[in-house]
């Protein structure tokens, strides 16, 4: 007999599917289905670059205490794909789970002595009952979920309560679920020894009135309630569902009650650059306007990002980040435009970034962006990525101020121009470097101006006059610093008892991180923790540094990214920032982050020479 | 090159339009183009235009690419917003503009080696979104400011100052934007005026895509012989279809034309083009037979000139989004933002 993992509302059950066979929305199904029993639930997609037939896998981390991170591991694997079987079985924790579709006998090498083995026989199943090759493909999936209920103790109610939902006036399809649902509820109750899974789900009251939401839908709720108007893009892996859900959220919420006109305008562009050169030309044009894209269309952003750095004008950019150029790899998550952003241009550029670490920071520091993009009159990046802009992830409800007004900014109306105020375009008036702005056609004879890049002076008059230049130069760089007052600040957690280790860590590392830090207080290895969540850096930052004799960087890149950036706007010994990077195209998880701070900790613990002499 | 603004003071005998200005109120700063440019006279052109059609100076919206014809929105209408953006890219700031406030009046200006090389996949899909505009190439075949290298519009066969033949097909700006989907096309001649200004009228009157191509000869670098962009070279090889006037819907229609030798189209805001016959048949409103004209044109030679292609009631890029009729620049937090309300239904279905 093999050793079993027991385990009540915490393991990882993963699905092994093909492509485009339909298994996504069951699978969906059967998380949802936990979270609806009060056990907090995290699914991650991991998909290729293609719609059929390559695979693609559902992770499920079943997680009472609500860690929300990937945890690393698999506890039981129903694994529906022959392509990637030798690879999936291997991924099985000792002592875990194999489920598989036992139509056709396997020889015993294709197992292993140290995992359960778990045969249901879908195939034979759907044959038997459905005619439809269709229908045997896509009922297949429920099948599972209705076998994977009963040794799971999953209520089968919630299951069906999800399917009213779901087919709320197609009995025809609600019925044929249910239906599917019980042969495999049916089949795994008489055939199967309740006993032969020790993963379990008890019914708990973990979940409270957080919601569960992809973060990319978060997004385009976001620039809804912060009021853009203009939309541009261009289809790009992982940001094409933000655009779309931006357009469906607008059609609900966004027409005119009498006329059913639409009030925003959503322009699919032929390549990134002319999508960025809308949101800047409607930006101009004082309307709120917001682009998504992914590192790639970034690359091709780079030259009107630099224009409206030095323009100053408007813009909203969601990157949802991904692993580079070309395609395969790309479908994974990471941390890697951080550089490309910050700096992103010719000339002396850098701008605004936004480090949203979950779904509810995503609709708020959308709406935020816009709102900001319109007070420093810049470009301003939403940093997502894969893992949070495409996964469902519980957080807590989006929350919106009945009194709050949106933040327009510096921006002259012809009744200023017609009392007589002075304006200058490129004019610092009050100290922040931010100067005034007109809207094109406020006035007859005041307030217009000529929009260049670096070439004006401070009434946007053409000049190329070095001291000019280098005023204005000098003005955006007080603006910068403006930014870094006014973005959102870092979070500080504190370890409970002193310590002089910290860690920096920002965007979707944070649930593997809250995570990690428990791990390590349990341990002894006590660190403080800071969650930068803008650049321009805060001064909180640098306190923070200077505060600790080391400093763990965590980052989803090679290169260490945050910390060049943290190199470059402070002064500090490099050695003091230790990076701990993590880039494989797989989300972060607490496992990783606390054996490589342990490590290093240990590497780092020297006792002193005059303790060791004494 | 230097800031020259014009003095601001008028003769009081200066004649006002409609709109109370005169001509001068359209002018803009003092140009910085080589003396005898092409892009000045077009200018000036504008600058009728605008004047003749009382427009008010601060509703106009300029926009340009990079280059020597990107300069020349400086040089007319003062009073407006203009926007020098980034090289090829003026259709999607352009297009973003417009979606911005549909109530303004967009004029693009660009050049041939802005549209037609480095631009030529904005200017093509500004084009087919029908964004309404009026986008005028200033056409002279040749890259002026990083002087005199061949621009995408060159004619095969013609000659460089520096002595070298293009080897290159030449793309043919009005053929572009007609396949493209543009709703008013015309080719006209910085040279020639009295062509120009009603064209430009007419397709700032137009509520769709306008597109005009303007021969502007470079006397910097391509006025030479074996130039097919030369001053010498566009007149003797200029084949007008049309002379155009443009009448606007509130005029009266005073000119008497003589049965058969002028067609009327009247575009949907209600101008009225009034298109004298310089010989040979020539309907403007077929398509087809546009394209077939201008390509027998550009086989024999030809620089053919004229209202080519006119959809008198095209469908702009606003009536396809079905877009509310205020401009969504003045939308406020009220108009757009649904409120807490909405966001509890939302958080609630997400449970």
């Amino acid at each position: 007999m093999p050793p079993t993992i027991t385990a009540v509302n915490d393991f990882v059950v993963k699905f092994a599917n093909v492509n485009g066979s339909g298994s996504a929305s069951a699978n969906e199904l059967f998380a949802r289905s936990i979270l609806r029993m009060g056990v907090p639930v995290s699914p991650r997609n991991i998909f290729p670059s293609n719609i059929q037939g390559l695979p693609t896998w559902y992770e499920v981390r079943v997680t009472e205490k609500g860690y929300l991170g990937r945890r690393g591991g698999v506890d039981l694997m129903v694994a529906m794909n022959p392509q990637t079987w030798a690879q999936d079985v291997k991924e099985i924790e000792p002592g875990g789970y194999l489920f598989y579709d036992s139509t056709k006998p396997l020889p015993s090498s294709a197992f292993r002595e140290d995992v359960n083995v778990i045969g249901v026989p879908l195939t034979a199943i759907c044959n038997a009952t459905y005619t439809d090759a269709r229908q045997r493909q896509l009922f297949k999936n429920i099948i599972y979920v209705g076998a994977l209920s009963v040794l799971l103790d999953i209520d089968a109610k919630e299951i069906e309560r999800l399917f009213g939902e779901q087919y709320k006036g197609k009995e025809k399809l609600l019925d044929s679920n249910v239906k599917a649902l019980n042969l495999g509820r049916d089949w795994a109750t008489q055939h199967l020894d309740p006993g032969a899974v020790k993963l379990k789900v008890r019914r708990a009251d973990n979940v409270g009135n957080r919601i569960f939401v992809e973060g990319n839908n978060a997004a385009a709720l976001g620039a809804v309630y912060g009021g853009a108007t203009v939309c541009a893009w261009y289809p790009i892996t992982p940001s094409s569902s933000l655009a779309e859900a931006f357009a469906n959220h607008c059609k609900r919420l966004r027409h005119d009650k009498g006329t059913g006109k639409a009030k925003y305008a959503i322009v699919q562009a032929e390549d990134e650059l002319a999508s960025i050169g809308m949101v800047i030309g409607a930006a101009w044009n004082g309307a709120r306007a917001f682009t998504a894209t992914s590192g790639p269309g970034i690359s091709l952003m780079t030259e009107f990002i630099g224009l409206a750095y030095f323009a100053e004008v408007p813009a909203v950019i969601v990157n949802v980040q991904r692993g580079g150029p070309s395609t395969g790899m790309p479908t994974r998550t990471q941390q890697s435009d951080l550089l490309s952003c910050a700096y992103a241009s010719n000339g002396d550029t850098k701008h605004v970034l936004l480090f949203p670490e979950d779904p509810k920071e995503c609709f708020e520091f959308t709406a935020e962006a816009l709102d900001l993009a319109d007070r420093l009159q810049t470009p301003i990046f939403v940093m997502t990525d894969l893992d949070i802009g495409m996964n469902h992830r519980l957080c807590q409800p989006f929350q919106w101020d009945e009194k709050r007004a949106f933040d327009r900014g510096k921006v002259m109306t012809a009744e200023d121009l017609e009392a007589g105020k002075t304006f200058g375009r490129y004019l610092d008036v009050d100290g922040d470097g931010i100067p005034f702005r007109t809207y094109p056609g406020t006035h007859p004879t005041k307030g217009s101006f000529f929009t260049r890049g670096t070439t004006k002076d401070e009434y946007a008059r053409y000049s190329e006059q070095g001291p000019v230049y280098v005023r204005n130069m000098e003005r955006l760089q007080r603006k910068f610093a403006t930014a870094a007052k006014i973005a959102p600040q870092p979070q500080r957690y504190s370890s409970p008892k002193a310590t002089r280790y910290g860690v920096i860590y920002f965007g979707s590392t944070s649930p593997a991180m809250d995570e990690a830090l428990d791990h390590l207080e349990a341990d002894g290895n006590h660190v403080n923790a800071l969650r930068v969540r803008s650049f321009p850096f805060s001064q909180v930052v640098e306190d923070f540094i200077h505060e600790h004799d080391r400093v763990f960087v965590i980052e989803q890149n090679r290169d260490g990214q945050l910390r060049s950036m943290l190199m470059n706007e402070f002064t500090l010994d490099a050695r003091k920032l230790v990076p701990v990077l993590h880039y494989d195209g797989t989300p972060i998880t607490a496992r990783f982050i606390a054996a490589d701070i342990a490590k290093k900790l240990g590497q780092l613990k020297v006792v002193p020479f005059d303790k060791a002499a004494s | 090159m230097t800031f020259i603004a014009k003095p601001r003071l008028h003769h009081p005998s200066l004649v006002k339009n409609k709109a109370g200005f005169t001509r001068r109120d359209y002018e803009g700063a003092v140009s910085t183009l080589c003396a005898g440019c092409g892009h000045d006279s077009i200018s000036a052109a504008i600058i009728q235009a605008c004047y003749e059609l009382d427009i008010l100076p601060h509703q106009v919206a300029k926009l340009s690419g990079i280059g020597c014809s990107s300069k020349a929105p400086t040089y007319f209408v003062g009073a407006s917003h203009g926007f020098n953006t980034v090289h090829g890219r003026m259709p999607s700031v352009m297009t973003g503009a417009n979606l911005a406030n549909k109530n303004l009046i967009y004029m693009g200006v660009s050049g041939d080696g802005d549209s037609a090389s480095i631009g030529l996949g904005q200017f093509a899909h500004i084009m087919r979104r029908g964004v309404n505009m009026t986008y005028i190439v200033m056409n002279n075949g040749v890259y002026g400011l990083t002087k005199g290298q061949f621009s995408a519009t060159a004619d095969k066969g013609s000659i460089s100052k520096k002595g070298v033949a293009n080897a290159d097909a030449s793309i043919d700006m009005v053929s572009m934007a007609i396949l493209m989907g543009a709703t008013f096309v015309g080719r006209s001649f910085s040279g020639d005026k009295h062509q120009l200004v009603p064209l430009i009228k007419a397709a700032m009157a137009h509520k769709g895509a306008a597109f005009l191509d303007v021969i502007s000869p470079c006397v910097a670098f391509n006025n030479h012989a074996g130039s097919t962009k030369s001053y010498e070279y566009v007149r003797e090889h200029n084949e007008a279809l049309n002379r155009l006037d443009f009448i606007e819907g509130r005029e009266e229609i005073t000119a008497d034309y003589a049965p058969g030798t002028a067609t009327t189209v009247r575009q949907h805001d209600g101008s009225i083009l009034r298109l004298r016959k310089l010989g040979e048949e020539y309907d403007p409103s077929d398509k087809i037979a546009a394209m077939k004209r201008v390509q027998e044109g550009l086989a024999s030679g030809e620089v053919v000139t004229g209202l080519l292609y006119v959809d008198p009631s095209p469908v702009d890029l606003h009536a396809n989004l079905n877009t509310v009729d205020a401009p969504l620049n003045t939308l406020q937090t009220g108009d757009l933002c649904p409120g807490p309300q909405a966001l509890e239904r939302i958080n609630a279905s997400l449970r």
